[in-house]
C-alpha cells in the first residue's frame, strides 16, 4: 500500500486532456492537478464535458490526446481496473450500482476488491471477517447502517446515491474523483455528505464535480470552470466568485441545483 | 494452377462472397434495425431454394418461381413479424435467441413434411444457359455472371433506399429512437414489419438465385447462417461496408480453400481442412480486431 | 414451513427417489435417467455461464463432445482404458479447450459473443466430420468401456448399467455441491457482480476478463465431464456431441428450468429429455407421422417457453411459493 502523503503534495495530474467523439470535442486540453488533502471542485453549465472529463482520469474512457499522471507516473490510456488499483476511487452521476444486493453486499463486493485475491473458490465469502468489516465501514460512514439488509432496488433514490459513495470509499482509495455525490439528494443528506467530505479531505486527493454551489463553495479549496470541453478559468474560490467571465458564463445564469 | 483455372476460382469466390453478402445484409438489417438477432434467418435462405425448386416445377419456368417465391415470403415475413417477432423488441438477447432457434426446428420439419428430405437441383433458365470463353480450353458460365450482378445491383439499391430515400430515414430514425419516431405520427410498427419482411426476403431471395449453382439440401440453411455469423464478426456489426468486405473475403478463402493444396510437415492442410479455413480467418480478426475489421470500437 | 425448509425437503425427497429408482425399475428407466443425470450435468455447467455469469454462450457443446473424442482418442482400439487416467485427461482437455477458444471468443460480448461461441463450435464439428481423426460422419465405437481397477481392485464395473447409474448419480451430486460452494466462494460473488454490471465491478478494481475465462473454463471442464460420462454411456463418439443443436437443447433445458438457480437447469434437463422421449413415441395421425417430425413439437415448445416462461419453471414454482405464503 502507498505511505500516507503530505498535504499539498500533487496525486493526480491532468495535462493537455482532450477527448473526441467523431468531431465533437467534449474535453479540450484541458489540465488541472488534485493535490493531497485539497478539494479541487469542476463546476461549469451542463454539457460542459465534466463527466467525460472524470471518464476519461478514470480510465473508463481513453483519451485522443493528453497525459494522465498519477504519483508522477504515467497512467495514461489505462484501463479502468487499472486505475482503480492504483487507488483511485470513482463515483457515478447516475447509481452504478448492484441494484438485486443488498446495500451491504454491494459494499462488501467493493470492498473485498481490494483486500483479498478473488480467485478463490472454496471458502464462503461471507467468512471473510476483514472484509464484511471493511463494508460495515463503509455503511457506517454514509449513515446508512440501518439500511444494510435492504436490496438496492428497494432503497431511495438519495440511498441509493449514498451507497454509490459507500462503495467508491469501501475501495480505500487515495484519490476521490466525484461526480455530482449530491444530485438527487436531500437537504440533510446532503448535509451529511459534506460533513464526510470535509473529513476526508485531510487524507484524500478530491476531485468534485457538483452543481450544489453553497456545497462547493462550502468544500472548494481549488475551482475550475468548464465551458463547452475548455477550461475558462482555474484558481482559489474567491477568485472564481468574483470573476466577471464566470459570472457571465455560469454562475449569474445558474440557479444552483438545477440539473437535466 | 493456370491462370484460367485461377480465374474461375476467383469468379467463383466473389460470387459466394456476393451471396453471403446478401443473406447477411438482411441478417444485420434486422438486427441493426429492430435490435432482434433472428438465428432462423438462415432458414429462410432454405426456404427460398426449395420454393425455387418446387415453383419452377409446378410453373415451369424459374423467372416465376422467383417473382411468385418472393411475394410469398414477404407475406410470411410481414405475418411471423406480427406473429412472434414484434414480441422479441424489448426482450434479452437471449430469449429471441431461444425463440428464433425453437422456430429454426419447426422450420425444418414443416419442410421436411412439405418437401421432403431430398437433395433436389434447379435447372439453369435457358436465357443463362450460355457460357463464356476465358481461355482457349476454360469458359464461365453465364449464370455465375448473372448471380454477382443481381447481387450487387441489389446492394446498390439498398444503400439507396436506406441512405437516400424518405423511407429509408424513416427506418434509420426507428433504430436510433423509436419513441420519437412514433411521435412524430409514423407508424413504427409498420416499419418494422416491412423491415423484418424485407431481411428475410433478401435472404430467400438469396436462395432463390443461388439455387441453379448449388444444389437445394436440408442443411443449407443452417450452414449459411453460421457462415453469416462469421461475416457479421469479421466485417464488424453495424457495418454495410464490413460486410461487404468480410464477405468477399470469407467467399475467396473458402472457395481457394477448397482447391488448393498445402501441406505442413507431413499434415495435410488443404484441401482436407476447407471447411475450417473460414473460422480460421475469424479467429484471427478476434485475436487482432475483436469488434471487427470496420466495427466500432469502444 | 418456510422457503428454504421447502427446497431442502423437495431436494431431500428427489435425492431419495433417485437412489431408489435401480431397485424398483427395469433397466430402460435406469438407463434413461442416467442419460437425464448425465445431461443434468451438462445444464448446470451451461447455468454457470447463462445464468450466473451473465455469459450467453450457444457452443457449449464443444467442451462436451470435446471431451468425448479425447476418451476415444487415448483409449486402446479394442481394450479398456483405465477410468482414473482417461477421465482426468478428458477433462483437462476439455478445460484447456475451453480456455483457448474463451481467449478468443471473450474479448466480445453481447451479440457478438453468441455469434462467435457458435462458430468455434462449428469450426470443431468440422474439424471431426470432414477429417478422418476420428472417424468421420461416422464417429467412432468403444467397444470396451473404462476400467475402474485400482491395482487390482474392482470398485465397479461400469458394463453394469446398475453400476454406471450409480457413478453418474454420484458424479451430479459432486457437481451441483462444487458449484453451489463456487458460487458462494469469493469468486462467485465476482463472477454475480460481472453479469449484474460488470463497468462498476471494473471501476472498482476488478480485472474482469480474467475471470470471465476462468469461469468459461470452469463451464468448459464441467460440460467435458458430462460428454466423458455421455460417451462411456453409449459407447459411441460421433460428430452429433459437437452439433450445434446439442448447444441449442442444453440452453433450452436451462432457460427452461429456470436460469441462474442450478437445480433449475438439471430439472430442465428432465423436462427435455422426458418431452423427446414422449414426442418421438407419438402416434401417427391423419396421415402424418408426428414421431418422426417431433422437432415441430418440439421447436413450438421452445417457441412458447421463449415467449411465455422467461423464468422457467423454478420461476415458475417459487411464484406459487411467494404467493401462498402471502396468503
Amino acid at each position: 500500500m502507498v505511505e500516507p502523503l503530505r498535504q499539498g503534495t500533487s496525486v493526480l495530474r491532468a495535462r493537455g486532456l482532450s477527448r473526441h467523439f467523431g468531431g465533437l470535442a467534449a474535453v479540450n486540453d484541458v489540465s488541472l492537478e488534485c493535490c493531497m488533502g485539497e478539494v479541487h471542485a469542476v463546476i461549469g453549465p451542463n454539457g460542459a464535458g465534466k463527466t467525460t472529463l472524470i471518464n476519461v482520469l478514470s480510465g473508463d474512457l481513453p483519451p485522443s490526446s493528453g497525459r494522465i499522471e498519477l504519483h508522477g507516473r504515467d497512467v495514461t490510456g489505462l484501463a479502468s481496473h487499472q486505475i482503480s488499483r492504483l487507488g483511485v476511487g470513482r463515483s457515478y452521476q447516475k447509481s452504478n450500482v448492484f441494484l438485486p444486493f443488498t446495500a451491504f453486499e454491494n459494499c462488501r463486493l467493493a470492498a473485498q476488491s481490494r483486500l483479498v485475491s478473488s480467485m478463490r473458490f472454496f471458502r464462503a465469502a461471507a467468512r471473510y471477517r476483514a472484509v464484511n468489516e471493511a463494508a460495515e465501514r463503509a455503511l457506517v460512514e454514509v449513515g446508512l447502517e440501518t439500511r444494510a439488509d435492504v436490496a438496492l432496488a428497494s432503497l431511495s433514490h438519495g440511498e441509493r446515491r449514498q451507497i454509490e459513495i459507500a462503495m467508491t470509499l469501501a475501495t480505500r482509495p487515495q484519490v476521490l474523483l466525484l461526480d455530482e455525490p449530491l444530485a438527487g439528494m436531500g437537504a440533510e443528506e446532503s448535509a451529511r455528505i459534506v460533513e464526510l467530505l470535509r473529513k476526508l479531505v485531510s487524507d484524500h486527493a478530491i476531485l468534485l464535480v457538483e452543481h450544489d454551489m453553497d456545497a462547493v463553495f462550502a468544500v472548494a479549496d481549488v475551482l475550475t470552470v468548464m465551458v463547452n470541453g475548455n477550461v475558462l478559468e482555474s484558481g482559489a474560490p474567491e477568485q472564481i466568485r468574483s470573476s466577471k467571465a464566470v459570472q457571465e458564463a455560469y454562475l449569474g445564469t445558474d440557479d444552483s441545483n438545477t440539473t437535466d | 494452377m493456370d491462370f484460367g483455372t485461377f480465374l474461375i476460382q476467383l469468379l467463383n469466390g466473389v460470387q459466394y462472397g456476393l451471396l453471403l453478402f446478401l443473406v447477411a445484409s438482411g441478417l444485420t438489417l434486422v438486427f441493426g434495425i429492430m435490435g432482434v438477432i433472428n438465428l432462423a434467418h438462415g432458414s429462410f435462405y432454405m426456404i427460398g431454394a426449395y420454393l425455387a425448386w418446387s415453383l419452377s416445377e409446378r410453373f415451369g419456368d424459374l423467372w416465376t418461381a422467383i417473382a411468385v417465391g418472393v411475394v410469398l415470403t414477404v407475406l410470411l415475413g410481414m405475418a411471423l413479424e406480427w406473429l412472434l417477432i414484434r414480441k422479441l423488441y424489448a426482450r434479452d438477447h437471449l430469449y429471441q435467441v431461444l425463440l428464433t432457434y425453437g422456430l429454426i426446428l419447426v422450420f425444418e420439419e414443416l419442410r421436411s413434411v412439405l418437401w421432403g428430405d431430398d437433395v433436389h437441383g434447379v435447372a439453369v433458365p435457358s436465357a443463362l444457359g450460355a457460357s463464356i470463353p476465358l481461355t482457349e480450353t476454360l469458359s464461365y458460365p453465364v449464370v455465375r455472371l448473372w448471380i454477382s450482378v443481381v447481387c450487387i445491383a441489389l446492394a446498390v439499391a439498398m444503400y439507396f433506399l436506406i441512405q437516400r430515400t424518405r423511407i429509408g430515414m424513416m427506418i434509420r430514425a426507428g433504430a436510433s429512437n423509436r419513441e420519437m419516431v412514433q411521435s412524430l405520427g409514423i407508424n413504427i410498427q409498420l416499419v418494422y414489419r416491412v423491415v423484418f419482411a424485407l431481411g428475410i426476403a433478401l435472404a430467400a431471395f438469396a436462395g432463390m438465385i443461388a439455387s441453379p449453382v448449388s444444389s437445394v439440401f436440408p442443411g443449407m440453411g443452417n450452414q449459411v447462417l453460421i457462415i453469416c455469423f462469421v461475416v457479421v464478426v469479421i466485417g464488424g456489426i453495424g457495418s454495410v461496408k464490413g460486410a461487404m468486405v468480410a464477405a468477399i473475403l470469407i467467399g475467396l478463402v473458402d472457395t481457394f480453400g477448397k482447391v488448393l493444396h498445402v501441406e505442413i510437415a507431413g499434415i495435410k492442410l488443404l484441401p482436407e481442412l476447407a471447411g475450417m479455413t473460414v473460422y480460421v480467418l475469424m479467429a484471427v480478426v478476434l485475436l487482432w480486431r475483436p469488434e471487427g475489421i470496420f466495427g466500432r470500437r469502444l | 414451513m418456510d422457503r428454504r425448509k421447502t427446497a431442502i425437503v423437495a431436494l431431500v425427497l428427489c435425492l431419495a427417489a433417485l437412489a431408489v429408482l435401480p431397485f424398483v425399475s427395469e433397466k430402460f428407466y435406469v438407463q434413461l435417467f442416467t442419460k437425464i443425470l448425465i445431461m443434468g450435468i451438462f445444464a448446470m455447467s451451461l447455468d454457470l455461464l447463462i445464468g450466473y455469469s451473465g455469459l450467453v454462450s450457444f457452443g457449449h457443446a464443444a467442451y462436451f463432445g470435446g471431451a468425448g473424442y479425447v476418451l476415444v482418442l487415448v483409449s486402446p482400439q479394442y481394450a479398456a482404458a483405465s477410468l482414473w487416467t482417461s477421465l482426468p485427461i478428458a477433462v483437462a482437455a476439455a478445460a484447456l479447450l475451453a480456455l483457448g477458444i474463451g481467449m478468443l471468443v471473450l474479448r466480445t460480448s453481447g451479440i457478438y459473443f453468441i455469434m462467435v461461441t457458435l462458430a468455434f463450435s462449428q469450426m470443431l464439428f468440422f474439424l471431426f466430420h470432414d477429417t478422418k481423426i476420428a472417424g468421420g460422419a461416422d464417429g467412432i465405437y468403444i467397444y470396451v468401456r473404462p476400467v475402474a481397477d485400482i491395482l487390482g481392485w474392482k470398485p465397479f464395473d461400469l458394463e453394469n448399467v446398475v453400476h454406471l447409474y450409480f457413478v453418474v448419480l454420484a458424479v451430479f451430486i459432486a457437481v451441483f455441491v462444487l458449484l453451489r460452494v463456487v458460487l458462494a466462494s469469493l469468486f462467485g460473488r465476482v463472477i454475480e457482480g460481472i453479469r449484474i454490471n460488470e463497468s462498476r465491478m471494473r471501476s472498482l478494481g476488478y480485472a474482469t476478463f480474467r475471470y470471465k475465462l476462468a469461469c468459461f473454463v470452469i463451464a468448459g471442464a464441467l460440460a467435458g465431464l458430462a460428454g466423458y460420462l455421455s460417451a462411456i454411456q453409449f459407447g459411441v463418439v460421433n460428430p452429433d456431441m459437437l452439433a450445434w443443436h446439442l448447444s441449442g437443447s442444453v440452453m433450452m433445458m436451462v432457460i427452461l428450468g429456470g436460469m441462474g438457480t442450478l437445480v433449475g437447469p438439471a430439472l430442465g434437463a428432465m423436462v427435455m429429455m422426458l418431452l423427446e422421449l414422449g414426442l418421438q413415441s407419438l402416434p401417427e395421425v391423419g396421415g402424418l407421422d408426428i414421431g418422426r417430425h417431433w422437432q415441430l413439437l418440439m421447436g413450438s415448445f421452445i417457441v412458447l417457453v421463449a415467449l411465455l416462461l422467461p423464468q422457467g419453471l423454478i420461476g415458475l414454482l417459487t411464484k406459487r411459493g411467494a404467493k401462498k405464503a402471502h396468503g
